[in-house]
């Protein structure tokens, strides 16, 4: 039944892991969706599609350059480690880019408190920005099905717990954006899924941690998988 | 509220068509304002001198789009008054705004832009120097994902524009350097299948953006219309994905990461992600479907007459050309075929038009766009099977405005026919 190119992918990497995450939901889902892209319209000019999203097939080949190009045309300099590590504190899904330290929900409750509650509210769900805390509806994922029913949060939509810490970090707050410390960073992350009853409250998070908290709508999420050509997906 | 103004003294004096302008209902609406003082307009131009030369232009008096954003005043977007324009090119002072944290300023004698992660030798580029290598001109579109919200029903009011229903949505000449020259300079390592791009904005966007699509044609641009790009769209220099949503077309770029994964940023997990009614959210989905809108006739506009009116209206596809726009006059009932305008071109908008002999009866009227996939731009009901009715995101249907016998024309389907 699984003809794809999609479900070879078997890399070891965090991304191979969410591709053969969405094959599975999808089959779980609609079986009949999986990689059919004949549902075409009659009389259409039917050009295949890519079989694989972009970034979930095997390493692009590199295009050539013209042939009367030199290899390189030494322009632009070295990047020195000390310049990079200033920009570069993005966090990957598996944790890598987390920086030392952490916090408690406990020591998360003040940062939270002083730096987040004037824009997220006291409790994370009474803004005036971005409702931050909230688990309805307990069973499904109907935000697709049902219109305005339910605010996405970070409890019920967002797939992983390392985005709230690379987002807060990079960020946040807003009158002061990239301010905050690692361990106030954690403190928020950590109070953030307190709130929304994601880890407990005696919980500390840190670069180990954080990586393994499964966050609700974890396995929700689906590579494109729109196929190209006529159909309407 | 001066532009209103401005038209008002149009439709009070200027009778249904003035300066090549029709009258719009919000001339209607504003007759009672008190006019602007009148201009120094010469009874007979010819009989006085003319000025003389300036060292930048201005746009005449009468002719002055404007953006605007979804309440007056300074807000993270702004739409690009689309049914003002007449051509597929965007003037670079009406291109659409979006953005996470304000816009930066950036000096361009210290911008630099670094490539590292999984490469041979990480490199850094100052502007000067992605301006030195061998520079690249298109014509594409930008889009913002989120454009067209009120296309799906999100907005019931009849009393919108194209500007504010699709106004997310500007074309540009963009000139810089083709991303895989960078790439071939810093060397990439086996295994890469991503790389992050990250702003130098106060939200430091960062999107993870697909290997192949680097390779494809992804640009590093400086240039925009002929000039340097508005530091509203990410100067000094910017992403370019022709085809792609424009949230992941990082503005104001000056981190490159490549990497073997995406990085699960913010706006392509809790943003820009697509919940489908099976339960599942879509995400990474960067490409652009076959869309396309009338410009007018169309809210705020106003038929004076039955008679010979040209539709016309913008197509667009992230997967290539646009091959065929077909027009309906009668609601969806029967379709024809509109002109293509050259250029048509792959990623970018195509202007289309079509003769209509209006019989003065209140009708409805449509466009569908075909590209060269063999997509056919969806009726909302259609996608709304396909998605559901909650999805978020590229909203592609058929945009319908209906036509009054009174000459006003509304967002929407209309009840006749």
């Amino acid at each position: 039944m699984i003809t794809c190119d999609r479900t070879r992918v078997g890399r070891d990497s965090f991304g191979g892991r969410l591709l053969a995450t969405g094959v599975a939901v999808l089959l779980l889902t609609v079986p009949s969706l999986a990689c059919d892209s004949s549902a075409a319209v009659p009389g259409a000019q039917a050009v295949a599609g890519p079989q694989t999203p972009p970034g979930f097939g095997p390493p692009p080949v590199p295009t050539d350059a013209p042939e009367h190009w030199p290899a390189s045309f030494s322009v632009g300099r070295d990047a020195t480690e000390a310049e990079i590590d200033v920009m570069d504190k993005d966090v990957r899904p598996d944790g890598a880019g987390l920086p030392p330290g952490g916090a408690s929900v406990a020591q998360g409750a003040l940062v939270y408190a002083t730096k987040c509650a004037v824009c997220h509210g006291a409790t994370g769900t009474e803004g005036p920005n971005d409702r931050l805390v909230g688990r309805e509806p307990r069973e499904g994922f109907p935000f697709g099905s049902t219109r305005g029913q339910y605010r996405k949060t970070v409890g019920n939509y967002w797939p992983y717990a390392t985005t709230i810490f690379d987002y807060v970090t990079r960020t946040m707050p807003l009158g002061s954006p990239g301010s905050l410390e690692p361990d106030e960073v954690y403190g928020a992350t950590a109070y953030i899924l307190f709130m929304n009853e994601v880890i407990p409250e005696d919980a500390v998070m840190n670069a180990e941690t954080l990586p393994a908290v499964i966050m609700p709508a974890r396995d929700r999420f689906v590579p494109d998988n729109r196929m190209g050509g006529p159909e309407i997906r | 509220m001066a532009r209103l103004s401005r038209r008002a003294m149009l439709g009070a004096t200027g009778g249904l068509i003035a300066g090549g302008l029709l009258k719009t209902q919000a001339d209607a609406l504003s007759l009672g304002e008190t006019p602007p003082p009148p201009q120094q307009v010469p009874q007979d131009p010819t009989k006085v001198l003319g000025r003389g030369t300036s060292d930048l232009g201005q746009r005449a008096p009468d002719e002055q789009p404007r953006r605007a954003g979804m309440r007056p005043g300074p807000s993270s977007s702004s739409r690009t008054p689309i049914h003002e324009l007449r051509g597929i090119i965007t003037p670079a002072d009406l291109h659409f705004e979006r953005h996470h944290g304000g816009i930066p300023n950036i000096d361009p004698e210290t911008y630099s832009l670094t490539i590292h992660g999984m490469v041979e030798r990480p490199m850094t580029f100052s502007l000067q120097d992605l301006k030195r290598l061998p520079s690249v001109s298109r014509l594409c579109f930008v889009e913002c994902s989120g454009n067209g919200g009120a296309a799906y029903n999100r907005d019931p009011r009849r009393e919108v524009s194209p500007q504010m229903v699709d106004g997310l949505l500007s074309t540009s000449e963009w000139t810089g350097v083709a991303l895989a020259t960078l790439l071939r300079e810093v060397g990439v390592r086996p295994g890469a299948t991503w790389m992050l791009a990250e702003g130098g904005d106060a939200a430091v966007m960062g999107r993870s953006v697909p290997l192949e699509k680097a390779w494809d044609d992804a640009l590093i641009v400086y240039d925009q219309n002929g000039e340097a790009i508005r530091p509203e769209q990410g100067y000094p220099a910017r992403l370019l994905l022709p085809g792609w949503e424009g949230n992941a077309q990082v503005k104001w770029i000056r981190r490159i990461e490549v990497s073997d994964g995406p990085f699960m940023t913010r706006d392509e997990t809790s943003k820009y992600t697509d919940p489908l009614a099976d339960g599942t959210a879509r995400q990474f989905s960067l490409v652009l479907d076959a869309k396309s809108t009338i410009t007018f006739p169309t809210y705020p506009y106003v038929l004076p007459e039955a008679g010979w009116w040209e539709i016309t209206g913008l197509a667009w596809s992230g997967r290539g050309r646009i091959t065929r726009v077909d027009v309906s006059t009668d609601g969806g009932t029967t379709w024809e075929p509109a002109e293509l305008q050259d250029p048509v071109l792959s990623k970018c908008t195509t202007r289309f038009r079509h003769l209509w002999n209006w019989d003065g009866r209140a009708t409805t009227l449509m466009s569908r766009a075909v590209d060269e996939t063999g997509y056919t731009q969806p009726s909302l009901q259609t996608l709304m099977n396909a998605r559901g009715e909650g999805t978020s995101y590229h909203y592609n249907s058929i945009r319908p405005w209906s036509v009054e016998p009174d000459g006003q024309v509304f967002f929407g389907a209309g009840g006749t026919p």
